[in-house]
């Protein structure tokens, strides 16, 4: 069927912010789909909150909207745009769910624009938990029994029939939100009454507890004339109950004999088939390890983190291919991009194993629960390919930058059997380094097997590279060993340490013997015919498929690892573009990345893909064979930062800024030289190693004081101090992890915290826009509402802050980005932290200016100059328009984190409102962060002493706006005192009804609670912010933010949004 | 125990010895199927074959007998990235080194299966030899490999003597050529009363018993070489007896009519290949297992026509006879190993037989 020419414009609809469970692969998917439908001369209007996205960009679509993803917008879009269809395949359960929207208004049928890539009839039959299992018992397809419950009563009844425990999945939601497992009625009440609510529709699917069955998933596709194909399978190693997101899943299965695979096959391909869905869909089930039983446990009619992650690990486009059939094309029309000669109608096969791994959050929520449940929690993932599961798995370890490199890195040693045994039952991220301290203990592959369920095959690998750490610490380390550790991928550190030697000789040791990585190309075929995509993969003791280019120079871009909190998908925008912009220099551009969601590990962003873990030796193996021209590491976050010296070592030229630079602005003493020689102010402060003498700094400088470790990301481990006993325990936090740097305490001051995002040529500098942070200082940037233009420092500071960075930028001998955090105290400036580097406000500085800061700085990086560039140096001209970057977090997720904003990053992602006025622009942004006020008009205020003559301020204001206040006593007070209307409810500790049953009751709209600073010891505000994040009831934790959100709301008109298109910026 | 693969062309490849340490001389062909090593190991149409697996990690799930696509292994040798020394399956029974050893099957693991495969596809298939001595010497290798070739394979594979397996319906005439068992699985499953017969049996044999219709199975070897079967269908064809033939039984269904057939330089071995029902526009993927295919360009105007193509490379999946109650497809409905999509062809055959017998 050739393209439908009826198909001239198309809304694409983005999944907004990150957050867990729906992350950077929305964006990957998206800008592969929106690219794939310019290819065929379609126009694109592009709609989505996120502003640190590659898909918000003007070269990806046409017409790009940054605005908040919610019905009322869509619909004015639709209307301002006329596009005449709409694409909502590619915006993961968020755009789902605006296309149910939209069909349940009738608009789309009002407005004659047709939902293209899917139908709503698909979309409910799978999403809709009654039609699901009405439509799978039709076509003889098993469900687990089951029965959608719209109330708790319900609940209960049956699975009092079925029998505990049962599994709880509310509709339509995203990531698992909501569900888990039940085992007994009190727990059924509390997760069900949860569930009930966060669904979309009210519904809950209480089902047979199937957990101990391996997971299988299948990625299928379907075009309009009905022709199915599978593009992978994958097995996840944990058993079902633990989400897929957070599993380790190895592609394709591993234990499934042909007759398995082909049945679970036939029943994918028969389900999208009965679904009709034209484009790509994910099936999961449940397959009982003894028998052929089997169970859909679910299906997504659209593109995934799963298809994602099966895109990168076969090299089969699976958006691109799913825009192309949303346009009208079948299987066999379109090309198989990655061997150039072959069709889309074909099913990849592998020659190599795939290993992804998530990357969980709990160094960032140290008081959460490790457990791993229906609920995912993972922030993002790794992936890694090898010939052998074990390479597979250990090059992922490796890749997770948890300060992990083996099976010996979390240790277990110290537990006696028992405690390892009920270790072993514990559900949680170290699961397999539990199971290899208990096959080092020679307990049984049964016993280990009956406690997991996990099966053998993968216990025996587990067991195989435990082995070889034995064979190492004990045996002589001949070449024939050491070949088959490094082919087993075992790190050279880890094989020194195992050994007793040092990493140097274990390199010089593999250069005698000639052990050297060789790179295999993903070719989707397994060799069957010639492929013309670079994208490569390592293996030892192999014919080596890469060949080095020599026509043209050539550079190296490190990407940004995992997404985790203070790391996210902005820095996959910075690499994408710095790529692109080497390459339009002329140079050709090797990527290595390790992240199957991301945009820069597609196969057609850069000229050679490195699909490898970041660390110095994977990276050497591929300088050893590349040869680059220079490196660059700046663009790729920390992890890239952190290669730096290495890649010195290796003898490869850091583009840009020097390392000796980087290291300036990151070392105390060198930093403190440069501020002073600039004549530049900064916040007192001194270095230390021990908690004693950081007491010792705290007092000379006095409280409150800023305690963090230098070199880190995101504000990890960074506190506030009020106290000696703070300061105590902060240190002992932060020393859990052998620290190769001081840690830092400065004077905490407050203030208007400032932001910049700067390039520099080495003489010139250019500032798109100064930044400002509605959160006083004490909050990390990351999660703080930030504001384009700085809305209430003067005209002076702004200067003093041009100037500042100006003399910081020289100093340091910037080539390319430098971001530099101020704080505004009246009219002082002080410097508080620099980053020679690009920063988390990159894309959102580049958008709203409409200024290419990453394609400017690689041309500085190239020797071009600002003003040859076409742009007067120094602070660029204001617009005429505000732009606001509102942080989102995942507090849902993650059962026992503390929702309290401080120094160290929470935020999972951002979204931006752009507007004429300061007010919409809020607005905007706080309705794209999913506040959506008002609703019941009630509100909960309870703050502490400090706040509350700003809080009697805020209170007077939501009055004002219809709002009935509750507080609890000392808050009640000080708002009585100042006339403001309040009722009084009692404390947790208090009997009921408190202000547990309060927020219990779903009808508040707004928590306002203002933790105290320091370690907290009462825990009542901790529980009082948990549950309300868990009621779904917003909670904020800074006074500015709710003074920002009353501003917000008191512009009365909100039905009427101005909507801008960034691509005219 | 180390072994060595040689390739005519010279490339070698060592690694360690699996099954039994034998030396084997074969052609060497590759299979991409990621699942069903068994049922390629137990294929007859390898005969004569060594067959390297692109997948690296086999034995993972061991062996489970009932999966056997005959009763007993047909590759001249088999060659793996990594056996799995650990299988985990509810229904294995066996290890994939056991099965080996009991079989007298050479075999050869540790060796980069994708270098191999990549040579394969260069040089196209290539005789090579899987050795144990470490004292072999390249030009008595070559000397060895240069006079190989797959001789006539079919007759090794064949049953010996007709069988029946009873059924109601439709009786159905399976001329095994080296019959997968599937194959008469399918039918039989339809309820067919299948009566399987040897590669050598007279068209007059199998006319005489007035079957409903006439399956002409997979099979190994060069079609070329099946001068007295080719004869013998040609007989068939001339009858009004509606045939469905699958793999070598299409191409010799397809050289008893005038058509030729040619070698391909690889072949398609593997359950992931797309082919185009050339009426309905319909691609299926499917399983398959040739060295060699039906030359369109030859075939007989008026006698058939191309009903199938690959959909990567054009070549001929499948023909429709004209006038007659055939076709015949290259490709295996029959799966095992392999996706089942083209399975409905079966029914297919099914109901032109009830239409043919109500005639």
């Amino acid at each position: 069927m050739p393209k439908d020419t009826g198909i001239k414009k198309v809304l694409v609809i983005g999944s907004g912010p990150i957050v867990i469970g729906q992350a950077a692969e929305f964006d990957y998917a998206g800008t592969q789909a929106c690219r794939s439908l310019k290819e065929e001369g379609i126009e694109v209007v592009l709609l989505n909150s996120n502003p640190a996205t590659i898909m918000t960009d003007k070269d990806i679509a046409d017409r790009v909207y940054i605005e908040p993803l919610t019905a009322e917008v869509v619909e004015q879009l639709i209307l301002k745009e006329q596009p005449d269809s709409v694409l909502p395949t590619l915006g993961g359960q968020a755009g789902l769910n605006l296309a149910m929207e939209l069909e349940e208004r009738g608009f789309f049928e009002k407005t004659g624009v047709r939902l293209i890539g899917t139908t709503s009839e698909t979309i409910r039959k799978a999403e809709d938990r009654l039609e699901f299992k009405s439509t799978m018992e039709k076509i003889g397809e098993p469900v687990a029994p089951s029965l959608v419950v719209e109330s708790v009563e319900e609940g209960i009844a049956f699975a009092g029939r079925i029998g505990y425990p049962v599994v709880l999945r509310p509709a339509y939601t995203l990531g698992g939100s909501g569900g888990g497992i039940a085992r007994s009625q009190a727990e059924l009440e509390e997760i069900l009454a949860n569930g009930l609510r966060l669904s979309r529709v009210g519904q809950v699917l209480v089902e047979r507890c199937i957990a101990g069955w391996k997971e299988i998933e299948y990625e299928v596709m379907r075009d309009g004339a009905g022709n199915v194909i599978t593009v992978c399978n994958m097995e996840n190693i944990d058993p079902v109950g633990v989400h897929t997101g957070d599993s380790i899943v190895v592609a394709p299965s591993q234990t499934l004999g042909d007759k398995e695979y082909q049945m679970l096959r036939s029943s994918a391909l028969n389900i999208i088939s009965e679904l009709k869905i034209t484009g790509g869909c994910n099936v999961q089930f449940a397959l009982h390890p003894e028998s052929f039983e089997y169970c859909v446990i679910e299906v997504n009619p659209r593109v995934s983190r799963s298809s994602a992650l099966a895109s990168k690990a076969t090299g089969y486009p699976i958006a691109k291919v799913a825009a192309k059939i949303a346009v009208g094309y079948t299987l066999d029309e379109i090309k198989n991009a990655v061997t150039g000669q072959t069709m889309a109608s074909f099913e990849p096969m592998l020659d190599y194993c795939v290993v992804k791994m998530p990357r969980l959050p709990f160094d960032k929520f140290i008081s959460a629960r490790r457990t791993l449940t229906t609920q995912m929690k993972a922030t993002g993932e790794v992936m890694s390919i090898s010939d052998s599961f074990e390479g597979g798995l250990m090059k992922a370890i490796r890749s997770l930058e948890q300060h992990v490199d083996s099976l010996l890195s979390f240790d277990f040693s110290q537990l006696a059997k028992e405690a390892l045994m009920e270790q072993l039952a514990v559900v949680d991220d170290r699961r397999i380094w539990v199971m290899a301290e208990a096959l080092r203990r020679g307990i049984s592959y049964e016993t280990i097997h009956d406690i997991t369920k996990i099966d053998v095959w993968f216990i025996d690998k587990l067991a195989i590279l435990v082995e070889m750490e034995q064979a190492l610490r004990e045996g002589e380390l001949t070449p024939e060993l050491l070949k088959e550790a490094k082919r087993m991928e075992f790190p050279d550190g880890v094989i020194a340490r195992l050994t007793g030697r040092s990493g140097a000789e274990i390199k010089e040791l593999r250069r005698t013997y000639g052990i050297q990585a060789a790179y295999k190309m993903v070719d989707t075929c397994a060799a069957e015919f010639a492929a013309v995509t670079p994208y490569y993969y390592s293996v030892f003791g192999s014919e080596n498929e890469a060949v080095r280019n020599h026509d043209r120079k050539k550079v190296l871009v490190l990407g940004s690892g995992p997404i985790r909190i203070g790391q996210g998908i902005e820095f996959d925008f910075c690499s994408v573009h710095c790529t692109w912009a080497f390459s339009r220099e002329g140079y050709e551009t090797i990527i290595v990345n390790n992240n199957p969601e991301t945009v820069s590990t597609d196969f057609d962003i850069a000229d050679k893909l490195y699909f490898e873990p970041l660390t110095p030796e994977d990276v050497e193996n591929i300088v050893d064979l590349e040869q680059p021209d220079g490196a660059v590491v700046q663009f790729g976050g920390q992890t890239a930062i952190k290669l730096t010296q290495a890649l010195m070592e290796m003898g490869v030229p850091i583009l840009g800024t020097s390392a000796e630079n980087v290291d300036a602005a990151e070392d105390r003493e060198l930093f403190d030289n440069i501020l002073e020689t600039c004549g530049i102010p900064r916040p007192k402060g001194d270095t230390v190693y021990t908690a004693e003498e950081a007491k010792a700094v705290a007092h000379r400088l006095g409280y409150p004081v800023l305690v963090r470790p230098s070199y880190v990301l995101g504000g990890q481990g960074m506190q506030i101090a009020i106290h000696d006993r703070d300061v105590d325990e902060f240190i002992g936090i932060i020393n859990r992890i052998a620290q190769d740097h001081p840690i830092l305490v400065d004077k905490y001051l407050q203030g208007r915290e400032i932001e910049v995002d700067a390039v520099c040529d080495g003489e010139d500098i250019l500032i798109p826009g100064i930044m400002e942070h509605i959160e006083r200082a004490g909050i990390h940037s990351g999660d703080s509402i930030s504001v384009y233009p700085a809305q209430s420092i003067s005209t002076e500071v702004k200067a003093v802050i041009e100037e500042y960075t100006r003399r910081l930028a020289r100093a340091l001998h910037v080539i390319g980005l430098i971001n530099i955090q101020f704080i505004a105290v009246g009219e002082e400036v002080y410097v508080i932290e620099v980053n020679p580097r690009s920063s988390r406000t990159v894309p959102y500085i580049s958008k709203v200016t409409g200024i290419p800061i990453v394609p400017l700085a690689v041309k500085v990086m190239l020797g071009q100059k600002i003003r040859e560039l076409g742009y007067t140096p120094g602070l660029q001209p204001e617009a005429d328009y505000f732009a606001v970057k509102m942080p989102v977090f995942s507090f849902e997720k993650i059962r026992g984190a503390d929702i309290g904003l401080g120094p160290e990053m929470k935020s999972t992602g951002e979204c931006l409102g752009i507007a004429r006025t300061f007010r919409e622009a809020l607005y905007k942004a706080f309705l794209g962060a999913g506040i959506r006020l008002p609703r019941y008009r009630n509100m909960i205020i309870t703050v502490r002493d400090e706040d509350k003559e700003e809080a009697v301020e805020i209170a007077r204001r939501f009055e004002a706006l219809g709002y009935n206040i509750f507080a609890t006593k000392g808050t009640a007070r000080a708002l009585m005192e100042a006339d403001v209307q309040v009722r009084m409810t009692r404390k947790l500790e208090q009997e009921s009804p408190n202000i547990l049953d309060l927020i219990l009751g779903h009808q508040i709209d707004l928590v306002i609670d203002t933790p105290s600073q320091g370690v907290e010891h009462s825990h009542d505000g901790f529980i009082i912010r948990r549950n309300a994040i868990e009621t779904g009831v917003n909670v904020l934790t800074a006074i500015d933010t709710a003074k920002a959100l009353v501003s917000s709301l008191e512009d009365t008109d909100h039905t009427k949004l101005t909507l801008v298109d960034i691509a005219k910026i | 125990m180390k072994a060595f693969l040689i390739l005519e062309d010279g490339h070698v490849f060592p690694g360690r010895s699996i099954g039994s340490g034998r030396e084997a001389v074969s052609e060497i062909v590759f299979n991409t199927s990621m699942t069903g090593y068994l049922e390629v190991l137990s294929d007859p149409s390898y005969a004569g074959q060594a067959v390297v697996m692109t997948y690296p990690l086999i034995g993972n799930y061991g062996i489970c007998y009932e999966d056997m696509e005959s009763d007993r292994p047909w590759v001249d040798g088999f060659i793996v990235r990594e056996l799995s020394r650990l299988p985990s399956n509810f229904r294995c029974e066996d290890t994939i080194q056991n099965f080996l050893m009991k079989h007298d099957i050479p075999g050869i693991c540790g060796i980069d299966t994708r270098a191999l495969t990549r040579a394969l596809r260069e040089s196209g298939t290539m005789n090579g030899m899987i050795t144990t001595d470490e004292h072999w010497q390249m030009d008595e290798v070559l000397g060895k490999l240069k006079t190989y070739s797959t001789g006539d394979e079919v007759s090794r594979v064949t049953c010996q003597e007709k069988y029946v397996l009873p059924g109601s319906g439709a009786k159905v005439a399976l001329l095994d050529l080296g019959a997968k068992r599937n194959i008469a699985r399918s039918l039989h499953k339809r309820g067919c009363q299948v009566t399987v017969y040897p590669s050598f049996t007279s068209a007059e044999e199998i006319i005489a018993s007035h079957p409903d219709g006439i399956m002409l199975s997979n099979g190994p070897g060069d079609p070329r070489a099946c001068g007295e079967v080719i004869k013998e269908i040609r007989r068939l064809y001339e009858t009004n007896i509606p045939i469905f033939a699958i793999c070598l039984g299409h191409q010799l269904m397809a050289l008893a009519t005038g058509a030729d057939t040619y070698r391909l330089k690889y072949g398609h071995r593997g359950g992931n290949h797309p082919v185009r029902d050339l009426e309905t526009g319909r691609v299926y993927i499917t399983s398959q297992n040739h060295g060699y295919a039906v030359d369109t360009k030859s075939l007989k105007p008026g006698v058939a026509v191309p009903a199938f193509e690959n959909v990567n490379d054009g070549t001929n999946e499948g023909l429709s006879y004209t006038g007659k109650n055939i076709f015949t497809v290259q490709f295996h409905p029959e799966a095992c190993p392999g996706p089942g999509d083209s399975g409905p062809l079966f029914d297919r055959f099914m109901k032109m037989m009830e239409v043919s017998r109500n005639a």
